[in-house]
């Protein structure tokens, strides 16, 4: 343990309500300790839920992990918190580039050279973005986080949300690797049109025609089921299979998302992702219609 | 007691299960149930293998093998459902405060042992 990490983890130890955890946190993200920095920052969100320092902290952390859906929240509480937040913005940015939003990564950067026309980072970035659409890297996540990476498009808003797999860090974009599943998500209309976004078979084709069609009969068949059984409206159905795992979700009554992802990720937590992706999905569906 | 007696007992016994049944995937009849009163077997029986069908030919399409665990999710409850060997599948109906992870480790491990 470094000299700084002893006296701050000291420090906080003497006043456990002191803000020493944000430096605390930012010293051990940025020696790798990052389930450590990850513990001191969720304490920090715990003791103070309305301190956008510390959702920043948290977003910073998490985007090292690889956690990207969870860095985007982070960010946007610590954007609720402090809407002139200028690394929130920075950093959900760099998250719509990661998903090959340029657009929206754009707005984001733009607010934030709004608030702060002399950051200098922030205009360099605008400007790579504009200039070659190169990745830009955030300038809080370490180097092994900001390297380029190739998403999948158009893939829905929601997709924003959905961490990306180790795969597609390294630029794999197949749906199949080492025999798993990746990941697809594709919102769907009520009559079984694709709306956006793809499922790739393991042969790498695109299936989501096929899927989409389809996935209609079953939005109708749990609808039935759920008025006939008593069971209220319906709100998700989760099917597991030995290649992987899928949600569906309907965003609004006439559509429905559905999210594929190999079943190393929990079911429970694919349904978070899930979730957060369809209130992405009605956001998207809201500008496009 | 049957295996599918049996089958159906453990998983009535978890907490918030309001009944199950094992019925056949292909024609949605009842094969066996066990089931609070106010349900209707032979409806969730046929809503069931239906759902059941369509799921399966979607992740079909999608590469997928047929699934193994489905869970249809209302905000007053839910329908859970284990497609097992020979075409049968053990369907569960749960309250909003069932035990689910229970509900689904005891369905799976009951439907496998059912030839």
């Amino acid at each position: 343990m470094t000299d700084d990490i002893k006296t701050l983890t000291a420090r906080l130890a003497d006043e456990p309500s002191s803000l020493a955890f944000l430096d605390l946190g930012e010293a051990l993200r940025q020696r790798g300790q990052l389930e450590a920095a990850y513990k001191v920052a969720r304490g920090g969100v715990a003791r103070y839920p309305t301190l956008a320092d510390a959702h920043d902290l948290l977003a910073r952390i998490l985007g090292d992990q690889g956690d990207l859906a969870g860095a985007f929240d982070a960010w946007a509480d610590a954007l609720r918190f402090d809407p002139m937040r200028i690394g929130a913005l920075k950093g959900i940015a760099f998250l719509y580039f990661k998903a090959g939003d340029v657009a929206a990564a754009l707005e984001n950067l733009r607010r934030a050279a709004e608030i702060d026309p002399d950051d200098q980072s922030v205009r360099q970035a605008l400007e790579r973005i504009r200039n070659n659409s190169q990745p830009v890297a955030s300038p809080e996540t370490s180097p092994a986080q900001s390297a380029p990476v190739a998403v999948e498009a158009p893939l829905v808003q929601a997709v924003h949300s959905i961490p990306v797999p180790a795969a597609a860090s390294n630029g794999a974009h197949g749906p199949e690797k080492n025999g798993q599943l990746e990941q697809g998500i594709m919102l769907v209309d009520g009559n079984g049109l694709r709306l956006n976004g793809t499922v790739l078979s393991p042969s790498n084709q695109d299936v989501g025609d096929l899927v989409a069609a389809e996935l209609a009969g079953v939005s109708k068949e749990a609808a039935r089921t759920s008025r006939l059984l008593g069971l209220g409206t319906w709100q998700a159905i989760a099917v597991e299979s030995p290649e992987g795992n899928v949600f569906l979700v309907p965003p609004t009554p006439d559509t429905l998302l559905l999210t594929v992802r190999d079943s190393s990720l929990p079911l429970a937590r694919l349904g978070l992702v899930a979730e957060r992706a369809a209130r992405e999905a009605r956001e998207w569906l809201t500008r496009h219609t | 007691m049957s295996e599918a007696q049996a089958a159906l007992q453990r998983v009535t016994q978890v907490p918030g299960i309001r009944g199950s049944l094992l019925i056949s995937a292909s024609d949605g009849l009842v094969v066996a149930e066990r089931l609070m009163d106010g349900i209707d077997g032979r409806a969730v029986a046929a809503l069931a293998a239906s759902l059941v069908q369509r799921l399966d030919r979607a992740t079909n399409h999608a590469g997928m093998r047929a699934p193994t665990f489905v869970h249809l999710r209302g905000d007053k409850g839910s329908v859970l459902a284990a497609p097992g060997r020979s075409d049968l599948v053990l369907v569960a109906v749960a309250g909003v405060d069932a035990n689910l992870g229970m509900a689904r480790v005891q369905m799976l491990d009951a439907v496998g042992r059912l030839v």
